[in-house]
């Protein structure tokens, strides 16, 4: 039978299966951090359950984090305790944690790529929701709930049921301007957001093999925005590149013959998914969102469409906009560029070289927030930061920030903030602030102009 | 986890559809690292005007309505995976979320926490949110062994679907862990087979 590689990769991995009921997955890495695992650990020592495989658990501390003076002792009481109580977990069960300040510290779906920890043809489980990033690599990836950080921590396994198939192909040739970021925009903007509940998708076409595993991460990530549990991308030698030579990939000979497990997952030719969506890149622009749900997206030079719908009206008063109204020249006074949507290195270069020799506007606080401390390193390294730093303005340190402020980054009410992150959610970046979704490119723009700018116009 | 059959109620209408669980429990209340107290923030800052007075006009605060079953509008739960949206909800006392469609990994999260999500068709949706605002008194019964929800002594009546297995969980009162302990021999199985590999 012609297989997909979510197929592929899933099958493999199956343990058991229960009749007319969920399958026993078996789960090779568990990432965790401190927000959502304590009441987990809390659960498996009030049964008496051990951790079954800690060695197949890595943990780093990121949601809760300060993005300035992390040598310091955090200030924030309960963000203190929630910290202290991973470290002691970690430390009781022999576990790896990636504290704050340690060198591999980041946010869990950076620093975990980056160090080869994620590799092709995994599954790997994270409590948060975006782990889909990883899924870039060809690896089944996906957010649990903490019920299910306790079932892995007991048993390594998880009981699923096994989720529909999807797949989006997008081919042609991006115009100039238009960033991964800008690809997954438009394809939920299409999709709407619940359109792929209950499906695992992929994405295809030359768009995504052209693609960086930078940009692939962005995509996958926010396939949970279109409703997805995850979406995957085949593994290719942009892949095997990307992951030769990282911390904990495996090396030589062995790195060859996982390269060579890893070429046979591609989905088969002629293997078929429940559900298929075409798009050509040349439609694609630089995009922004104007309501409180990723699926509310426009091109820049569009207009807000005109809905008479209860829900999408109240969006709109929440933002402050009117139905057919354009967002170019709209004053920001708040940029962030971040999250683990758009922190990696590729995304402070296309910053960098759009802010080169320009100044930050005086209306704008911008907050330029790596995803790791190694992001954090290759920014000083390509003299990044002093492009920044001339231009007026700051590099804090890794953590998710303003993505959730559930640190001191937060947006001020009623404030817009221009943003890299993943989900404009009502008050998600602080109570009553107001979220555009972005990518790095035009968020750079928007910093320096102090407004939103057509920035196809100024690149053409 | 407490057992689950059936449950006769009155029940709170929330007629807004796309609720994510960062308006269930915001972020900065997950800071906790129990599980117990989230329901005094569920819906935080509907609930609550900035200077923390209560909204009056926000449906939890309204003294018409009561009852341990919320019926919400369409697509109930989408967004963080955050567990806490679904302890918040239980710990306020929701037994019962009622919608057209629920987001995955929040169905997920419900089910492992007793709070059962039922999915009904949007024009039952319609009819129940109809009948509840006008009517705040009248009951609703969710009947897990049937897989029935009905609106008390009408004729008003929807099936919902439900995974068998969690059927049997939430009946008996028993969790994925126990049952994925019962497994071991045959994870260890799968490891010596897969891992060495
Ligand atoms: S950056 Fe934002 S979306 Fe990503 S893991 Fe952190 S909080 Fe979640």
């Amino acid at each position: 039978m012609k297989k997909t590689l979510f197929d592929k990769v899933w099958d493999a991995h199956v343990v058991d299966s229960i009749e007319n009921g969920p399958q026993v997955l078996y789960i090779d890495k568990h990432l965790i951090h401190e927000v959502t695992s304590p009441q987990a650990f809390n659960e498996l020592e009030k049964r008496r359950i051990p951790i079954f495989r800690p060695n197949q658990i890595v943990a780093t501390a990121d949601h809760n984090t300060p993005t300035e003076n992390q040598h310091l002792p955090i200030k924030d009481e309960n963000s203190r305790k929630q910290l202290e109580q991973l470290s002691n977990n970690c430390k009781k069960n022999n576990i790896t944690l990636y504290e704050l300040g340690h060198e591999y510290n980041g946010i869990v779906h950076v620093m975990a790529p980056e160090l080869g920890i994620t590799q092709p043809g995994m599954t790997i489980v994270c409590g948060d929701s975006h782990t889909s990033t990883h899924g870039a690599f060809g690896t089944i990836a996906f957010g649990i709930g903490t019920s299910q950080v306790a079932q892995v921590f007991a048993s390594q396994c998880l009981l699923l049921k096994k989720p529909k198939s999807l797949r989006v192909s997008v081919n042609g040739k991006l115009k100039k301007g238009v960033l991964p970021k800008d690809v997954i925009l438009y394809i939920i903007a299409k999709l709407g957001t619940n359109a792929g509940t209950g499906y695992f998708c992929e994405y295809a076409g030359d768009v995504f093999e052209n693609m960086s595993m930078e940009g692939r991460m962005t995509v996958c990530n926010m396939s949970i925005e279109m409703g997805a549990r995850g979406g995957m991308i085949a593994p290719d030698q942009t892949t095997f590149d990307y992951v030769k030579g990282k911390t904990f990939a495996p090396i030589g000979n062995d790195f060859d013959k996982k390269v060579n497990y890893w070429k046979t997952l591609p989905t088969d030719q002629g293997a078929t998914f429940d559900k298929e969506y075409f798009f050509d890149a040349e439609d694609i622009e630089p995009m922004v969102t104007y309501g409180t749900n990723p699926g509310m997206g426009i091109k820049v030079s569009e207009n807000i469409p005109e809905l008479n719908d209860a829900s999408f009206e109240k969006s709109l008063e929440y933002m402050d906009f009117k139905k057919g109204e354009s967002l170019v020249n709209k004053p920001i006074n708040f940029v962030f560029i971040g999250s683990c949507t758009n922190s990696r290195i590729e995304d402070f270069r296309v910053a960098a070289n759009y802010i080169k020799g320009k100044q930050k506007a005086d209306n704008v606080t911008a907050w330029l927030v790596p995803g790791s401390k190694q992001v954090e390193a290759q920014i000083i390294k390509e003299g990044l930061k002093t492009i920044f730093d001339a231009a007026g303005f700051k590099l804090r340190q890794p953590g998710c920030s303003a993505c959730l402020a559930m640190n001191d980054d937060k947006i001020p009410q009623g404030e817009y903030c221009v943003s890299t992150s993943n989900r404009n959610f009502e008050g998600r970046q602080g109570q009553g602030a107001r979220t555009i979704l972005a990518s790095p490119l035009v968020a750079a723009a928007t910093a320096v102009e102090g407004k939103i700018i057509d920035i196809t116009k100024q690149l053409n | 986890m407490e057992k689950f059959t059936t449950l006769q109620s009155k029940a709170i209408p929330l007629a807004i559809e796309n609720i994510d669980t960062d308006q269930i429990i915001p972020a900065r209340f997950l800071k906790a690292t129990d599980r117990n107290g989230f329901g005094d923030n569920v819906f935080r800052d509907w609930r609550f005007n900035e200077d923390n007075s209560k909204n009056e006009d926000f449906t939890l605060n309204n003294p018409k309505y009561s009852g341990s079953i919320l019926v919400a509008g369409d697509n109930f739960g989408c967004g963080s995976s955050r567990e806490h949206a679904a302890w918040a909800l239980s710990d306020y006392g929701f037994k019962v979320i009622v919608s057209s469609f629920f987001a995955d990994i929040f169905k997920g999260n419900a089910l492992n926490n007793g709070l059962l999500p039922v999915q009904v068709s949007p024009e039952f949706l319609k009819v129940l949110l109809a009948e509840i605002t006008e009517k705040p008194e009248i009951k609703l019964e969710v009947n897990l062994e049937h897989q029935t929800i009905s609106v008390v002594d009408t004729s008003f009546k929807d099936a919902f679907e439900i995974d068998p297995y969690k059927k049997t969980c939430l009946i008996n009162g028993y969790d994925d862990i126990d049952y994925l302990l019962s497994k071991k021999t045959e994870i260890e199985a799968f490891e010596a087979k897969n891992l060495t590999k």
